[in-house]
């Protein structure tokens, strides 16, 4: 691994009026490392993610990301324009809804292609072939690409999603609850298929999930939200094993044994 | 008392002729950007070329020689109105020959006869945001233009070839202006898209409902949007205009009875007369000549 991080953020506020998102969160990512965000609904994940995604901007603080020149970059000095291409070529954002994050009118395989189209790709054959590719990664069959998603379930339409945001070799990934939503068998083989990626291609990932499980299984390093403010952070499973501050006790004794 | 008396020229009081003027130069300086304007209420519906009527009522004086074309044809309902509306506001000389006009009001067409320099096309648009169908939002369409990300105007294509082997695209065919904005051509048929490319004329595009202008100065690129590996490609027809037998122009089809009988016809009418004239007959043309009025002067 190489010895500087992937993105640095430092004291990260956000502040809705007099409301806290979240406030004064600071970590650094490395390059092919899995975080979690993990806490329950209105803990400020999602504000979190949102911020570093450059979706929502933040009251206070910075964050810079390591381009593929070795330069860091602060984000939030970034043109539109300059955010908006890394979005959708360094980046990916899986939305918890595929809806959201898909075109639901267009094809499986224009679903793919469009990142690239948008890069400038402008052969069809290669796009299509390219496209053929990347869904068999995410174990859709071919016969399927010139399907809508509209005709596809809940986690075939998830890993289209996925698929849709790897197409352009992305170095990071900002998830948020991927396998919300999704029965549990499904759950896990999608858990299965990121956990292959995520490792095959080295891509560093920010993952907001509420499920412990989730973290654990695909998370290296965690932090734990609470009311906006991160109240523990640490490997994964040195904090679900052993958790320190008492909102993190009281979370994971709260998961159900089965 | 003549019925003009009781309108400023041209229909349009000088403040709005103004301000479309504005808009105009805009465009003519950012080729193919949609400039918005304070769109008037005209005497036709919306849809009925309100925005192509703003802009001509702009730009034409006392010596412009006017013509109006509907779908290539000078003799349906929306080009006559158009026709009687300007004679009537404006007291300007209309006609029906391409080569004769200064300015061409068209819905839909660019008249077969080549333009020359000085002439003006303005051309009806209905929906002037080719992003439209692809992105609803407004406010996101224009960001797209803004930053020029128009991967997804492939995308619509892509879906085209996916579904039937070749960009079904056949009117509306989305173009590059100048390697920067993307732009509708208005609902023209695509074989109209090169006639744009460097045209010597300035072609003008006014949207009313929509209230927007846009604006191809001459001598500017346009280019049909494609795939390396599925070039554009223009209509092509099997058969010859039915009554000139020309080749190489835009046809119509045109249903003669009940029992499946139908012909080929240029859909641009003065061509198709001027061709006649010349002694060219196709396979369905009537044996004497039609006399036709060709210019009606100024009264």
């Amino acid at each position: 691994m190489t010895d500087e991080p992937l993105l640095r953020v430092s004291a990260l506020s956000k502040f809705y009026g007099s409301r806290v998102g979240c406030e004064n969160v600071t970590f650094d990512l490395w390059p092919g490392e899995v975080l979690a965000v993990v806490g329950e609904s209105g803990s400020g994940k999602t504000t979190l993610l949102n911020c570093l995604s450059t979706r929502l901007l933040p009251s206070s603080g910075t964050a810079s990301y390591r381009m593929r020149d070795g330069q860091f970059r602060e984000l939030y000095r970034m043109s539109e324009a300059e955010r908006r291409f890394l979005m959708r070529t360094d980046w990916g954002f899986v939305h918890q809804n595929p809806a959201d994050g898909l075109r639901m009118t267009v094809s499986a395989g224009a679903n793919v292609g469009e990142r690239l189209m948008a890069v400038g790709d402008r052969h069809y054959g290669k796009i299509r072939a390219t496209a053929v590719d990347w869904l068999s990664r995410v174990e859709i069959d071919e016969d399927r690409i010139d399907d809508e998603p509209r005709a596809f379930s809940g986690g075939m339409r998830q890993r289209l999603q996925i698929a849709r945001n790897l197409v352009t070799g992305p170095r990071l990934v900002f998830m948020d609850e991927p396998t919300g939503g999704l029965d549990v068998s499904v759950q896990a083989r999608l858990l299965d298929l990121l956990r292959g990626l995520v490792t095959d291609l080295g891509l560093a990932a920010i993952v907001v999930t509420h499920d412990l499980a989730v973290a654990r299984l695909l998370s290296q390093r965690m932090m734990v939200m609470k009311d906006g403010r991160v109240v523990e952070s640490g490997l994964t499973d040195r904090v679900l094993d052993d958790p320190r501050a008492p909102y993190t006790q009281l979370l994971v004794s709260s998961i159900l044994q089965v | 008392m003549t019925d003009i008396a009781t309108y400023n020229f041209a229909y349009l009081d000088e403040q709005t002729k103004r301000m479309i003027r504005r808009a105009i130069l805009k465009g003519i300086a950012i080729p193919g950007y949609q400039v918005p304007f304070a769109s008037r209420e005209m005497p036709m519906p919306y849809g009925w070329g309100t925005g192509g009527v703003q802009v001509t009522a702009s730009i034409i004086g006392p010596d412009d020689v006017l013509k109006v074309i509907d779908q290539g044809a000078d003799d349906t309902t929306n080009a006559v109105s158009i026709r009687a509306f300007f004679k009537k506001v404006a007291n300007v000389a209309v006609t029906t020959e391409t080569a004769k006009a200064t300015i061409i009001q068209t819905r839909h067409r660019i008249p077969e006869h080549p333009l020359t320099s000085g002439q003006v096309l303005v051309y009806q648009v209905p929906i002037p945001e080719p992003l439209r169908f692809l992105e609803p939002r407004e406010t996101e369409t224009r960001k797209m233009h803004a930053l020029e990300e128009y991967g997804l105007m492939h995308v619509k294509l892509y879906e085209d070839i996916a579904r039937h082997g070749r960009i079904a695209t056949t009117y509306a065919y989305p173009v590059k202006v100048e390697g920067r904005y993307v732009m509708d051509p208005s609902p023209t048929p695509k074989f109209d898209n090169p006639k744009m490319h460097r045209s010597p004329a300035l072609q003008l595009f006014g949207a009313g409902r929509e209230k927007r202008i846009y604006a191809l100065p001459p001598f500017t690129d346009v280019v049909s949007l494609d795939f390396e590996d599925h070039p554009f490609e223009v209509q092509t027809f099997d058969q010859p205009c039915a009554l000139c037998a020309a080749e190489n122009v835009y046809l119509d089809e045109v249903i003669l009875d009940d029992h499946g009988g139908h012909m080929f016809v240029c859909s641009d009418t003065d061509h198709c007369e001027k061709r006649r004239e010349q002694g060219h007959r196709g396979h369905l043309a009537p044996e004497t000549p039609l006399a036709l009025e060709k210019t009606e002067p100024a009264q």
